[in-house]
């Protein structure tokens, strides 16, 4: 991954398994979110590609990647709701435009999305009468619109206060259990990373890699490497203790 | 000893410079200059050592420390031994703290000014760079028409007619008062000079000519320039800053298809609408100068302007008013997609576009002039 001439991130190797909460992990500016982007298709790939059940996603044709966008749901880490529609004319756009389903349908699989974060009622609100960490709500109902089997959720908790996070998080484990949703989370909220994630991979900033990958609690209790460790456990660096 | 008024440098025999630090240290009193420091270690023998002393120093804040960091930093440079020791407890924890890190060599965007050779090649590949997404975008654009045509393309009636609204009907307002005053102006500086020669009534065919040909289009292309053109950019600018456009993306549902589309097609209709309106109120202002100052009555004025008006005249400048339609469209709609994603960014984008759309109307207008001028209309 790359900005320009300047190499972000090399040599990421990962699969993820069908079914599976994903962790991405890493300190904050390292890229994380960037390799989310890279992997639902807004940020082309320096070198190298992205699959979907072995097909590629990075060189599919435009029709191609049109129905693997329809696999996915993103929420993003300000819910980025479109501020002219109402919250079930943003849950309803998708319906809309990939399914058949009538107006009233439509209106009330809205409904039912909102209901499920926790926003009955609000269906005709704007994101702009709501608060942050309701738009976050609303976001995660839209990511949920068409019921898609990979869903990326770009740092869900922040914002959320301590119960809501953990309402989230049991709402992410259910979506796994209940429908069968892969999830991949960009996340540095170590309680959900712990509760939630099935496999993870760990990216550092200095190295320009991931130098860890595995399920999170066994990275706590096994990984060697410093910075991991460190991270998992909320050390802060000893003083005089440099990074790299 | 040299000293100021909380500090002063003693000189030890095995080689030290021995900081004294006294009295109060607050930001508001100032901070000694890095040059005086540099003075010091210039006095003498060159310091092996630089050590502190506090025990007279009053309340301290970041003035302090950033004193001391200075220090520790100029004697890094000159691989003399900085001793903490002497320095409050607080304060040795606080310059810990910001040395744990080591700065990231090469993150910095450096100071060295690019020369006027590189800064001209840089311009022209921005520029190139730039033409080459504005090809991009009419390439989506018109893939995106030819999905419209095909009724393949993903955008709501609801949005267009919102748009239709918004750049047309609302704009009424504006549209008469700035046309009616360039009737007024036309018609006013044509009676200066016609009514020397007593041909005030030839004011009628100067304002109605002038306003239909190209006063009215071009009048109504900065208007809307000005209101609508900015506001599709500040729209679209702020939807990409908000990752709502990366939503649609990640969607399936093209932006193209879904915010220009609309947008063009609302303002490629109503621009002729508006420059019709325009004309309308232009022959207006120039009737209230007539009967005003020279004395037509309204019935004659507007007679001698009908008179004077040919259906190529009307007709040319409402073509140009479509066109001119589209060009604000279209650069509106680019510039949002191309804005940053900051605040500023979207200020920068809007002001890109005002400026792209005045420069397309005013170059269309001049090849108008020069076609029209060869077909003899």
């Amino acid at each position: 991954m790359a900005y320009g001439e300047k190499l972000l991130m090399r040599d990421l190797n990962f699969s993820v398994k069908r079914g599976a909460i994903f962790v991405i992990m890493g300190g904050s500016g390292c890229g994380k979110t960037t390799l989310m982007r890279h992997m639902i298709g807004l940020i082309e790939p320096a070198a190298g590609e992205v699959l979907y059940d072995g097909k590629s996603f990075t060189k599919a044709g435009p029709e191609q990647r049109e129905a693997m966008l329809r696999r996915f749901g993103v929420l993003y880490q300000a819910g980025a709701l479109w501020s002219s529609m109402t919250l079930s004319e943003n849950i309803g756009l998708p319906l809309e435009e990939f399914t058949d389903l009538s107006p009233a349908e439509i209106r009330e699989v809205a409904a039912l999305k909102l209901a499920l974060v926790g926003l009955s009622g609000f269906e005709d609100f704007y994101p702009s009468e709501i608060s942050g960490g309701m738009q976050k709500r609303a976001g995660l109902a839209r990511a949920m619109a068409l019921d898609p089997e990979v869903l990326f959720f770009d740092e869900p908790s922040a914002g959320l206060d301590p119960i809501s996070s953990a309402l989230l998080d049991e709402l992410i484990l259910d979506l796994r259990d209940n429908l069968g949703s892969t999830v991949v989370v960009v996340s540095h909220e170590l309680a959900s990373i712990f509760k939630i994630g099935d496999d993870s991979i760990f990216l550092d900033g200095e190295s320009k890699t991931m130098i860890a990958s595995g399920v999170p609690k066994d990275l706590l209790d096994h990984c060697g490497d410093p910075r991991v460790h460190r991270f998992l456990t909320r050390e802060a660096p000893e003083i005089g203790d440099h990074h790299g | 000893m040299t000293a100021n008024d909380n500090l002063s440098f003693e000189r030890t025999g095995d080689g030290t410079l021995l900081i004294r630090l006294q009295g109060a240290w607050r930001m508001h009193h100032g901070m000694p200059s890095a040059s005086q420091m540099e003075r010091e270690f210039h006095a003498g023998f060159a310091p092996q050592r630089v050590a502190f002393e506090s025990g007279g120093l009053a309340e301290w804040d970041s003035s302090l420390l950033s004193f001391v960091w200075s220090v520790s930093e100029l004697c890094i440079r000159r691989g003399v031994e900085a001793d903490p020791t002497g320095l409050p407890p607080g304060l040795k924890n606080l310059l810990e703290l910001a040395e744990a890190v080591k700065e990231k060599k090469n993150e910095g965007r450096g100071t060295r000014r690019p020369s006027l050779v590189e800064r001209l090649g840089r311009a022209s590949i921005a520029a190139a760079d730039s033409l080459g997404e504005s090809l991009r975008f009419l390439g989506q654009v018109a893939v995106a028409f030819g999905n419209l045509a095909r009724g393949k393309a993903r955008c709501r009636v609801s949005d267009l007619f919102e748009t239709i609204q918004e750049c047309g009907a609302n704009g009424l307002g504006i549209v008469s008062l700035i046309s009616f005053l360039v009737g007024v102006i036309l018609a006013f500086m044509g009676a200066v000079q016609l009514q020397q020669f007593g041909a005030q009534i030839y004011v009628a065919d100067l304002v109605a000519i002038g306003t239909a040909r190209d006063m009215g289009a071009i009048m109504t292309a900065m208007i809307v320039t000005g209101r609508t053109g900015a506001a599709f950019t500040a729209r679209i600018g702020t939807m990409k800053v908000t990752e709502e456009i990366d939503a649609m993306t990640t969607m399936g549902i093209s932006p193209i298809e879904f915010l220009v589309l609309p947008r063009i097609i609302a303002l490629t209709l109503m621009m002729p609408l508006l420059c019709l309106y325009s004309d309308f109120m232009g022959i207006i202002g120039g009737a209230s100068i007539g009967a005003g100052m020279l004395g037509l009555s309204t019935a004659a004025y507007l007679r001698e302007s009908i008179h004077a008006l040919h259906a190529h005249d009307l007709l040319g400048g409402l073509f140009k008013s479509l066109v001119y339609g589209i060009l604000i469209a279209f650069a509106g709609c680019l510039c949002g997609f191309e804005c940053g994603r900051s605040s500023s960014a979207v200020g920068e984008a809007t002001t890109r576009a005002v400026v792209m759309s005045i420069v397309l109307i005013v170059v269309s207008c001049g090849i108008f002039a020069v076609v029209f001028n060869i077909l003899k209309i």
